[in-house]
C-alpha cells in the first residue's frame, strides 16, 4: 500500500457505545422510527410486486386484522397463543439458553392436550381441562428437560439439541395423526369432540364471536403476570438474571447453576407445552404438525425485541399478529400469495433489529480534518 | 541524533466524557529504549494502541521517522514498522505458532507455512528463544506465548516495537532474558518502548523514561538522571509516603488450616501440591508469587469453587468454636455450614459482580436467599447500596446504574465494600488494587487492615512486592502450586522473597 | 432388498445429500468467520427461487437452450441468495444485531419471499402446481453416458453436475480453509477477531465476504434442490426449511470439517430414504423411523459435546459480535 506523505484518510463514521443509558422516551422513540421506516420499505415492496398503492394495502391490513369484531377475537386469540410461547420462552433465553425448540414444546404439549381429549372424555370438563394442562405441562417440561440437562452436564451446544427436538416433535405428531385419524384415510385428526365440545375452552361471555376466546385470555395473561413477578421479583427470577450475566458469579454466590439451568428450562418448556394446550384447547380443537406454525421461532423473536420482559412482550406480540392478519387480508383482497405476510414480517423484524443498535450506540460523522 | 523514530504531536483520545490522553507530545528517538512510565489507568496503553492502530487518535498528528503518517489500523502500523506487544496475548489457541505469526500477512507467491517456519527458527536461534514453530498455542507456557508475541512483530520487520507491561507475567529469571532480548534489538538499531510502572525495571533497561499522569503528559528524563523516588514524585505528582500503616495483630488464632491441597484442573495438570499452612485471625496474610502459581485455585479452593483432589481445609469457627472441614462443600454448603466467607475475586465482573445489574442488584448477591418467602427483599440491599455508594465516594449516576460501565476503581469499592458488609470470618482479595489509582488502592489497605483490626482472617493475594511486604504480616510464596515458603513479612527482604518465588520451579511445567 | 433397490436408494440418499451438502458448506464458512447463521433455511430458499425465477422467465419467453437457462439459473439463484447474506451480514455485523435472532427472521423473511414469488409464477403459470422449467432442469438433470454403464455407472456418474459440483466445493473450501493465507485469516476472524484486528485482518471484511460467498454457495443447495430434486418445479410445501435446518445440523455433525460434510450428508440422506426399503413399516411407524436423521445428529452432538477434543470444537468466537472499541 502506498503511503501519501500528506494523507486525510481517516475513518468517516465513528461508531462508539452510548456513555450512559438513554431515557425510555428515547429509546422507544428510536424503535418507533424504526418501525415506522420498515413500514415505507413494506410499501414500497408491495407496491413493486403488485403494483397496489400502498395507502390502500395498509387499510385493507387494518380491516383484516381489526376490521369486525370478528377479526379482532382471531387476532386476539392468535396473539394470546403467541404470547404464552415468548413469556415461556423468556427465562430460558434471559439465562443465555438458546431454545429454539419451542415449536417442539409447543407440539407435545398440543399431543398430550388431544390425547386427553381423546381418551379421557368421559370426564367432566371441570376436571378434564385441569388434566389437560398438567399434561401439556408436563409434556412441554419434559422436551425441555433433555436439552437442559445435556447443557448443564455437558454443555451440549442447545440451539442444535433443541432444534432437533422440534423435527423429533414433528415426526411424533405425524405418527399420532396417523394413529387419530378421523374419518379414516384423511391424513388428518379433525375437531375433536366436535359433538359434545368436551376439553374444549367454555365460553366465557356471552355468545358471539369471542365465546371460544375469553378463556385464553385470562389464562395467557395470568401466565404473563405470573411470570412478569417471577423474573423481575422472585428469588428464582433473580438467579436467572445472574447466571445469564455470568456462570462463574452465580456459582460465586452460592447458586447451583446446573439445577437452576435445567430448573428453568423445564419451565420454560412447561410454558411452551401450555401453548399447545391454549392452542389446541382454546383455539383449533385439533392437532395437526401445524399447530406450532413456526410460532415457536416468531415468540423468539418477540422475547428478544421485549428484551424479555413479559408485559412488553404483549405489546410486541399483538404488532407481529397485526401484522400477520393484515398480510393475510392483502393476499385474499389482492389476489396475491399467503406469504406475503412472512415477507413483510421479516422486513419488519430486520428493521426493528437494526433500530437496537441506535438505541445502544452513537454514530458521529467525522469532518475532514485538515492534516498540517 | 536528533531524529525521531516516532513523535506524537497534541495527540487527544476520548471515551465518551473520559479523556484517556490529553493532548500528548511524545518522542521516541532512534535507537533508544523508552520506558513509558505511569499508574495504571494513566493512558498508557490507550496511548500506544493509537500508535499500533487498535485506536484512532480524535487530534493530533502522529509522525514516524519524521515523516507525517496516519495509521486507521494495525495494517497501517505494520506499514510504518511499528508492532506492539500486548499485555493480554493476541493469538489464536487453537493455531501453531508459525501460523499465528503469519497471520494477516500479505505476502507474496505461494503460502508456504514450512518456509516461514524456517525464517522463524532463524529468528529464534538469533535472539536464543526456545520456541517450536509447531507448537500449538495452548501447549505453551506464558513467557513462550510472550516469546511468539515478539518473533510475530520481528517477522514482519518492524523497528518499532511497543511493549506493554511485558514483565508482569513473568518470573525475574525471565525478566532478565527479556531485557537482554531488548538490548540485543537495540544493538541491531531498533527503537523500543517498554510500558511500565516497576520503577525498578525502568531503571534497569531502559535509556530515557516518559511519565504520563492521568491522561496528561509529565515529561521526560534520562534514566541516568532518574532514582526511584524522582520517578515516583513525577508518576503520582507529589511525595507520597509508600508507608502503609500496619498496626500488629491482636491475639491471633488458627481461623482456617490448609493441610496437604492437592488440586488439578480439568486438563488434569497439578495446580496446587501438598499445600499447608494456616490463616490466623486478625492478621493478613499476604500470597505472593509469580503470577498463575496456584494463587487463583487456592483461593477458589477454599471458597467451594475449585474441585479439591485431597487434603482438607478446616475452618475454626470463633464463634461456635466448632471446627469444620469444608473440602467437597460447595459455596452454598459453605454459607449454610455458617462460614462467614468473604471473597474478592480476580476477575470482578466475571466472578464477583454481576455486570448488567446496578449496585442495589449486586448487593442482593449475598443477600437475596434472605427470608423465606419467594420474593426477594430488595429494600436492605437498596439501603447497603446508597451506604457504600456515599462512604466509600462510589462515582456512578446512581444505584441502578449497571457496575459495567462504572470504571475499575468504583467497580472494585462496590465489591470490596460489599464483601466487608458481610461482616466476615475469613476475607480472601486477589489483587484487590489491581487497575486501581494510588487513592484507591489506599482504601482499600486502610478497609482491609480495618477488617483484620476486627479479628477477620485476611488472605490477600498480591502482585506488587512492596505493597505486600508493607501491608501483611505474614507471607505465604507460592511457586508452582507448591508453598516455598510462609514467612514474617515485617523481617523479610524483598529479595528473600523473590528467590522464594522462583525455588522448587518446575522447568517446562 | 434387491441391488436395484440399493441402488436407488443411495442414489436418493446422494440427491438429498447433495442438497444439504451445499446448505453446509456454505454455513461452514459462515461460522468459520464466527457468525452462527440460523438464516441458511431462508438463504436457501432465496437460492431456490432466485434460479427458478430467472429460469421460469427465461423460458416464458421462449428461451430453448438448457445451458443459456442454466446460466441464468445459476448466477440468479447465488445473487438472491447473496443478497439475504448481505441482510444478516450488515445486521449483525455492522448493526451488531443478534446472530441467532437475525438468522431466524431471515428463515422467516426467505421463506416468505420464496413463496410468495413461487405463488405468483404459479398464477403466472396456470394455477397451483404448474410451474414448470423443464429446459433449465434438463440441463441439471442430465449425467454423461456413463452414467448408464450398469451398476458402477449408475452409482457413480448418474447424478446431475452440481452432486459433483458439491464435492469439488467441500474440497475447495477444506483447501482454503487449511491450506490458504486467506483461509487462515478467516479462521483467525473466527477463533479470535481481536488476535486477527491486531495482525491487520480487516476483520469486518472478512465477516462480510464470508457471509456472502457462504450464503451464495448455501443457496445452490436450494436451486439444486429446486431444479434436480424435485425436477424444476416450485413445491410451496415447506421442504427446503427442514433441509436448510439438516444442513445446519450437518455442520455441527461434521465438526466444522467439509470432508466430513460429504460422508455426512450422504448419510443423512441415507437414513432419511431407508425407510421406503424397509419392508413392514405401517404408516405410523413410518413417521417414527423418519425421525431417525434427527436422533443420529442429536447423538453426534451429544458425543461430540462428551469429548471436548479441542480440534472438534466450534470456532471460539461463534455467535459474538466484534466492536474494536470496546473497553
Amino acid at each position: 500500500m502506498a503511503k501519501a506523505a500528506h494523507t486525510t484518510r481517516e475513518p468517516v463514521i465513528l461508531m462508539s457505545k452510548r456513555g450512559e443509558l438513554l431515557p425510555p422516551w428515547k429509546s422507544w422513540g428510536i424503535r418507533v422510527i424504526g418501525f415506522l421506516l420498515s413500514l415505507v420499505v413494506s410499501g414500497i415492496v408491495i407496491m413493486m410486486v403488485s403494483g397496489l398503492n400502498p395507502a390502500a394495502v395498509f387499510a385493507t391490513m387494518l380491516d383484516g386484522a381489526v376490521g369486525t369484531t370478528k377479526r379482532s377475537w382471531v387476532t386476539v386469540r392468535d396473539a394470546m397463543t403467541l404470547l404464552c410461547i415468548a413469556v415461556g420462552l423468556a427465562p430460558a433465553f434471559k439465562m443465555r439458553f438458546w431454545n429454539i425448540g419451542a415449536e417442539g414444546q409447543i407440539l407435545v404439549g398440543a399431543i398430550a392436550s388431544a390425547a386427553c381429549m381423546i381418551y379421557l372424555k368421559n370426564l367432566p370438563t371441570l376436571l378434564l381441562i385441569p388434566v389437560m394442562i398438567c399434561a401439556s405441562l408436563i409434556a412441554g417440561g419434559i422436551w425441555g428437560f433433555f436439552p437442559g440437562l445435556f447443557k448443564a452436564r455437558w454443555n451440549t451446544n442447545e440451539t442444535l439439541f433443541t432444534l432437533m427436538m422440534n423435527y423429533i416433535a414433528i415426526q411424533l405428531t405425524s405418527f399420532f395423526v396417523a394413529l387419530w385419524e378421523n374419518p379414516f384415510g384423511s391424513n388428518s385428526v379433525g375437531v375433536i369432540n366436535s359433538q359434545n365440545k368436551q376439553g374444549w375452552l367454555p365460553n366465557l361471555l356471552q355468545e358471539g364471536y369471542n365465546k371460544d376466546f375469553g378463556w385464553n385470555v385470562i389464562i395467557v395473561l395470568t401466565v404473563t403476570l405470573i411470570m412478569y413477578l417471577y423474573m423481575n421479583h422472585s428469588k428464582h427470577g433473580y438467579e436467572i438474571s445472574v447466571i445469564g450475566d455470568s456462570e462463574n458469579t452465580a456459582r460465586y454466590a452460592g447458586i447451583r447453576v446446573n439445577r437452576a439451568y435445567v430448573r428453568t428450562i423445564v419451565f420454560s418448556g412447561a410454558i411452551c407445552g401450555l401453548a399447545g394446550f391454549v392452542a389446541v384447547s382454546g383455539a383449533s380443537h385439533t392437532i395437526s404438525t401445524s399447530t406450532a406454525g413456526g410460532r415457536g421461532f416468531t415468540a423468539i423473536i418477540v422475547a428478544w425485541l421485549a428484551q424479555f420482559n413479559s408485559v412488553v412482550m404483549i405489546v410486541f406480540s399483538f404488532l407481529l399478529v397485526f401484522l400477520q392478519k393484515g398480510a393475510q387480508a392483502i393476499a385474499s383482497t389482492y389476489n396475491l400469495s399467503q406469504e406475503v405476510s412472512e415477507m413483510i414480517t421479516g422486513i419488519i423484524l430486520f428493521f426493528l433489529l437494526g433500530s437496537e443498535f441506535f438505541v445502544n450506540y452513537t454514530v458521529h460523522f467525522r469532518g475532514k480534518k485538515v492534516a498540517k | 541524533m536528533a531524529s525521531c523514530a516516532i513523535k506524537m504531536e497534541n495527540v487527544t483520545k476520548r471515551f465518551g466524557k473520559v479523556v484517556a490522553n490529553d493532548h500528548i507530545n511524545l518522542e521516541l528517538r532512534e535507537g533508544e529504549i523508552l520506558s513509558l512510565l505511569g499508574e495504571n489507568g494513566s493512558g498508557k496503553t490507550t496511548l500506544m494502541n493509537q500508535l499500533s492502530g487498535i485506536y484512532y487518535p480524535d487530534e493530533g498528528q502522529i509522525y514516524v521517522h519524521d515523516k507525517p503518517v496516519t495509521i486507521s489500523s494495525p495494517k497501517d502500523a505494520f506499514d510504518n514498522g511499528i508492532g506492539m506487544i500486548h499485555q493480554h496475548f493476541k493469538l489464536v489457541d487453537v493455531f501453531t505458532a508459525t501460523e499465528n505469526i503469519v497471520l494477516g500477512l500479505d505476502g507474496e507467491g505461494k503460502f508456504d507455512l514450512k518456509a516461514a517456519g524456517e525464517k522463524i527458527r532463524t529468528i529464534c536461534e538469533k535472539y536464543g528463544f526456545d520456541i517450536r514453530p509447531e507448537q500449538k498455542i495452548y501447549d505453551m507456557s506464558v513467557s513462550q506465548k510472550q516469546t511468539v508475541e515478539i518473533v510475530k512483530v520481528l517477522f514482519r520487520g518492524a523497528d518499532i516495537l511497543i511493549l506493554d507491561e511485558p514483565t508482569a507475567v513473568l518470573t525475574p529469571q525471565e525478566t532478565d532474558k527479556l531485557f537482554d532480548i531488548m538490548r540485543a534489538m537495540k544493538k541491531d538499531g531498533k527503537s523500543l518502548i517498554i510500558i511500565t510502572h516497576k520503577l525498578h525495571e525502568v531503571l534497569d533497561v531502559s535509556d530515557r523514561v516518559a511519565v504520563l499522569r492521568k491522561g496528561e503528559y509529565i515529561g521526560d528524563v534520562m534514566t541516568k538522571d532518574a532514582n526511584q523516588q524522582s520517578l515516583t514524585d513525577m508518576m503520582v505528582g507529589h511525595s507520597v509516603t509508600l508507608n502503609i500503616d500496619r498496626p500488629m495483630p491482636k491475639d491471633p488464632k488458627p481461623r482456617l488450616e490448609l493441610k496437604n491441597l492437592t488440586v488439578y484442573d480439568e486438563l488434569g495438570v497439578k495446580r496446587l501440591d501438598d499445600v499447608s499452612f494456616t490463616v490466623m485471625g486478625g492478621e493478613i496474610l499476604g500470597v505472593a508469587g509469580v503470577a498463575g502459581s496456584g494463587q487463583k485455585e487456592l483461593l477458589e479452593s477454599i471458597a467451594g469453587l475449585y474441585p479439591v483432589r485431597s487434603g482438607e481445609i478446616v475452618f475454626h469457627n470463633p464463634q461456635s468454636g466448632k471446627s469444620e472441614n469444608l473440602v467437597g462443600k460447595d459455596p452454598l454448603d459453605i454459607k449454610r455450614a455458617g462460614v462467614g466467607m468473604a471473597f474478592v475475586p480476580e476477575d470482578r465482573l466475571g466472578m464477583g459482580l454481576v455486570g448488567s445489574m446496578g449496585m442495589t442488584g449486586n448487593m442482593l448477591l449475598r443477600s437475596y436467599r434472605k427470608g423465606t418467602g419467594l420474593f426477594v427483599d430488595r429494600k436492605q440491599p437498596e439501603k447497603l447500596a446508597n451506604s457504600i455508594w456515599k462512604d466509600l465516594e462510589v462515582v456512578t449516576p446512581s444505584t441502578a446504574f449497571p457496575v459495567r460501565r462504572m470504571s475499575g476503581g468504583n467497580v472494585q469499592k462496590v465489591l470490596v465494600g460489599r464483601e466487608i458488609a458481610q461482616e466476615p470470618a475469613v476475607l480472601m482479595s486477589a489483587y484487590a488494587v489491581r487497575g486501581l489509582d494510588i487513592n484507591t488502592s489506599y482504601t482499600i489497605y486502610n478497609l482491609l487492615t480495618a477488617e483484620k483490626m476486627k479479628g477477620v482472617a485476611v488472605i490477600y493475594v498480591g502482585e506488587d512486592l512492596d505493597v505486600l511486604l508493607e501491608l501483611c504480616d505474614r507471607l505465604v510464596v507460592l511457586c508452582g502450586g507448591q508453598v516455598s515458603g510462609v514467612v514474617d513479612a515485617r523481617t523479610i527482604t524483598k529479595e528473600e522473597v523473590g528467590l522464594l518465588m522462583t525455588q522448587h520451579r518446575k522447568e517446562g511445567a | 432388498m434387491t441391488i436395484v433397490q440399493l441402488l436407488t436408494l443411495i442414489n436418493s440418499a446422494i440427491a438429498f445429500g447433495t442438497v444439504i451438502m451445499l446448505g453446509a458448506i456454505g454455513e461452514i464458512l459462515i461460522e468459520k468467520a464466527g457468525n452462527l447463521n440460523l438464516g441458511i433455511p431462508g438463504i436457501m430458499y432465496l437460492g431456490g427461487i432466485g434460479g427458478m425465477i430467472a429460469a421460469f422467465f427465461y423460458e416464458l419467453h421462449g428461451g430453448a437452450s438448457p445451458v443459456v437457462g442454466l446460466i441464468l439459473s445459476f448466477v440468479c439463484s447465488m445473487l438472491f441468495a447473496a443478497l439475504g447474506g448481505l441482510i444478516y451480514a450488515f445486521l449483525t455485523i455492522t448493526l451488531r444485531a443478534n446472530q441467532n435472532v437475525t438468522g431466524l427472521t431471515l428463515t422467516i423473511f426467505g421463506g416468505g419471499v420464496a413463496n410468495f414469488f413461487g405463488a405468483s409464477l404459479n398464477t403466472l403459470a396456470g394455477g397451483v402446481g404448474q410451474i414448470s422449467v423443464p429446459v433449465t432442469s434438463s440441463a441439471y438433470i442430465a449425467y454423461t453416458p456413463l452414467g448408464y454403464m450398469g451398476t458402477f455407472g449408475k452409482l457413480f456418474f448418474a447424478h446431475g453436475f452440481m452432486a459433483y459440483l458439491a464435492i469439488a466445493l467441500a474440497i475447495a473450501m477444506r483447501y482454503f480453509l487449511n491450506r490458504t493465507r486467506t483461509g487462515l485469516n478467516l479462521r483467525a476472524v473466527g477463533e479470535n477477531p481481536g488476535t486477527a484486528d491486531a495482525a491487520g485482518i480487516n476483520v469486518t471484511a472478512y465477516k462480510y465476504l464470508a457471509i456472502i460467498v457462504g450464503a451464495a454457495i448455501a443457496g445452490l443447495g436450494g436451486l439444486f434442490y429446486t431444479m434436480d430434486y424435485i425436477k424444476g418445479t416450485w413445491a410451496n410445501d415447506g421442504t427446503i426449511e427442514g433441509l436448510g435446518w439438516l444442513a445446519v445440523a450437518l455442520v455441527i455433525f461434521a465438526t466444522w470439517k467439509p470432508l466430513n460434510a460429504i460422508w455426512g450428508s450422504y448419510l443423512f440422506g441415507f437414513v432419511y430414504w431407508a425407510y421406503l426399503y424397509i419392508p413392514g413399516l405401517s404408516r405410523r411407524s413410518l413417521e417414527l423411523f423418519k425421525m431417525l436423521p434427527y436422533v443420529i445428529t442429536l447423538v453426534v452432538l451429544i458425543i461430540v459435546s462428551l469429548r471436548k477434543k479441542r480440534e472438534n470444537q466450534p470456532p471460539a468466537s461463534l455467535g459474538l459480535s466484534y466492536f474494536r472499541e470496546e473497553r
